[in-house]
């Protein structure tokens, strides 16, 4: 899979809540075939303290209009610059980038588990699942119901259980003290979020005996493998996630 | 045409852009965006005898105007490279040279010995000034017998093109400068990073695991164009310059101060192709000023006009 150097074009910036935005960027031409969990790594411009590219999740994507999406939280200069990004300003992308989730095995049921702004891959993965014969269930944690992301659209793909750290909205606690853990069974769990939600997420699955794959955030330097600042303790070694990750099978890692 | 070419003693160079160590993988990490052979040459990953793990995460911290790092010369050693990484290296049709480190000077001399039977590799640059590492490293650097004694050592047993990579964290880089070129480099490379730090106010924790680190990007560039400078005048042999070169106007700046060539490190992680477009733009400049040879500007500061 070739990696390019591309500027798109904003053709959508949209403020779902508080400090989030999707925004949605189309490529002159054709965009390249984009796996789901790939990143893309976006320059942003004059702005003060932005010095590295950002990574982010491939949120969705749409090869008839040969656009993406990136699920955008706010939460220094350079997220604050994409979000006031407007229809028309240009975004120099490096992607796609990293490796993908692989697909469950025939038959086999599969749970989207996402944390915050870390559902953003989720999505995407989702679309592919369901495109490939699959439904997948999906269940997303948010600290409030202020904070809950993408609601109808993860319901277009199958059935959505919520947990909220205060219970305003779904079931109060954590993903993995949803009471829809004990009465369904998965053979395959992916996940993306918070590092201590990850972990819970594959301490779950190991005593379970499912099958886990996450999406790991590690702060990026190029995101093309040649600065190994990424990297995350494997059981073969150190691995950047930039180029053997973002996904990795969590008996892979040293959790 | 603009002659663009540069020689350590009796080894060619196409153009004066090289990759800076550490930034650039082993060169095929950037053959989706760019023709690695277009470049002057491409110094690979810090390599140690011993397969080495490097520090731990976090290894990197943006900082203003440039990033700290500390990776720790994490790379699989030289059975490894020898055997899977310096076959396809040797495809490439440019100067290929490997970054050589160790904790001890016996460790140099071992690895530089081992790199001297690779035919495809014309030159090492010996690494006295990694900040990152328990052992070795900046700690030749930055002591004078050191320094001495590890270029000597590795000298007696290395025949090619011996570039010693010189660190900024000292009081006077022109006496360590110095000092090499008796002991028989043939070029200098400088700067290697500054050491530095970051604190993570939210976390209230060091943002590198190992506290301290190594500064790169834009915000060096002035510290080692004054290094360069100084060295330049100072030394017979060649210059590289090194330092926060993110455009070819940057790259201008150092061979105007004296440097013969310039390595592109940390511009690589932000742009890709950094090093070929400044490899083009020094082109441009030259031929925008009507000069036909790239030696017209190098030390052009120092000469009286």
């Amino acid at each position: 899979m070739t990696k390019r150097i591309e500027t798109l074009k904003v053709i959508d910036n949209k403020q779902i809540k508080k400090d989030f935005f999707v925004i949605e960027l189309a490529a002159g031409g054709k965009i390249p075939e984009i796996k789901p969990g790939q990143f893309v790594e976006v320059k942003v411009e004059n702005t003060p303290g932005t010095f590295l590219r950002r990574p982010f999740s491939v949120h969705d994507v749409d090869y008839d209009k040969n656009s993406i999406k990136l699920l955008v939280q706010v939460v220094g200069n350079g997220t604050q610059t994409l979000s006031e990004m407007a229809q028309g300003d240009h975004i120099n992308l490096i992607y796609p980038l990293g490796n993908c989730f692989s697909l469950p095995d025939a038959g086999e049921r599969s749970l989207l588990i996402g944390g915050g702004c870390g559902i953003a891959p989720m999505l995407y993965l989702g679309k592919f699942l369901k495109n490939n014969g699959f439904v997948p269930d999906i269940l997303v944690g948010f600290r409030n119901s202020e904070r809950i992301l993408e609601y109808s659209e993860y319901k277009k793909i199958g059935e959505v259980f919520i947990t909220t750290e205060d219970g305003s909205e779904g079931e109060k606690g954590f993903v993995t003290d949803h009471s829809m853990l004990t009465s369904r069974n998965y053979e395959m769990i992916y996940c993306c979020g918070p590092e201590a939600m990850m972990k819970a997420v594959a301490k779950y699955c190991k005593k379970k005996r499912i099958a886990c794959e996450v999406s790991l955030e590690n702060l990026m330097g190029c995101g093309i493998g040649a600065c190994l600042c990424c990297v995350v303790e494997t059981v073969n070694g150190n691995k950047s996630t930039c180029i053997e990750g973002p996904v990795f099978n969590i008996n892979d890692l040293k959790w | 045409m603009v002659k663009l070419d540069f020689n350590i003693g009796e080894l060619h160079f196409k153009n004066p852009v090289l990759t800076a160590s550490g930034t650039f993988g082993y060169g095929s990490e950037f053959d989706d965006f760019m023709d690695v052979s277009g470049l002057g040459g491409i110094i690979v990953k810090g390599t140690t005898l011993e397969k080495r793990e490097g520090n731990a995460y976090p290894r990197m911290a943006e900082t203003p105007c440039g990033m700290l790092n500390t990776v720790g010369l994490q790379n699989n050693g030289i059975d490894y490279f020898e055997k899977n990484i310096y076959p396809r290296l040797a495809e490439y049709d440019t100067n290929v040279i490997v970054n050589v480190n160790g904790s001890y000077i016996d460790d140099y001399v071992e690895l530089a010995a081992r790199i001297n039977d690779l035919h495809k590799i014309p030159a090492i640059e010996l690494n006295i000034s990694c900040p990152n590492v328990k052992m070795g490293g900046m700690a030749f650097g930055t002591n004078p017998d050191s320094a001495r004694e590890v270029t000597r050592a590795v000298r007696s047993v290395y025949s090619k093109k011996l570039i010693v990579k010189l660190s900024p964290n000292v009081t006077d880089i022109v006496e360590f400068a110095h000092i090499v070129e008796e002991e028989g480099a043939d070029s200098v490379s400088l700067i290697n990073t500054l050491l530095g730090m970051a604190v993570d106010i939210r976390s209230m924790k060091p943002s590198l695991s190992t506290i301290t680190g190594g500064l790169s990007g834009p915000a060096i560039k002035p510290v080692a164009l004054r290094m360069v400078w100084q060295v330049a005048r100072a030394v017979k042999i060649p210059v590289i310059g090194i330092g926060g070169i993110m455009n070819a106007d940057d790259a201008m700046e150092f061979f105007l101060a004296g440097a013969s060539a310039i390595q592109v490190g940390t511009a690589s992680f932000i742009d890709p192709m950094a090093s070929i477009k400044i490899m083009e733009g020094i082109e441009n400049y030259l031929v925008n000023k009507g000069l036909s040879d790239i030696r017209e500007v190098i030390g052009y500061i120092n000469r009286s006009h």
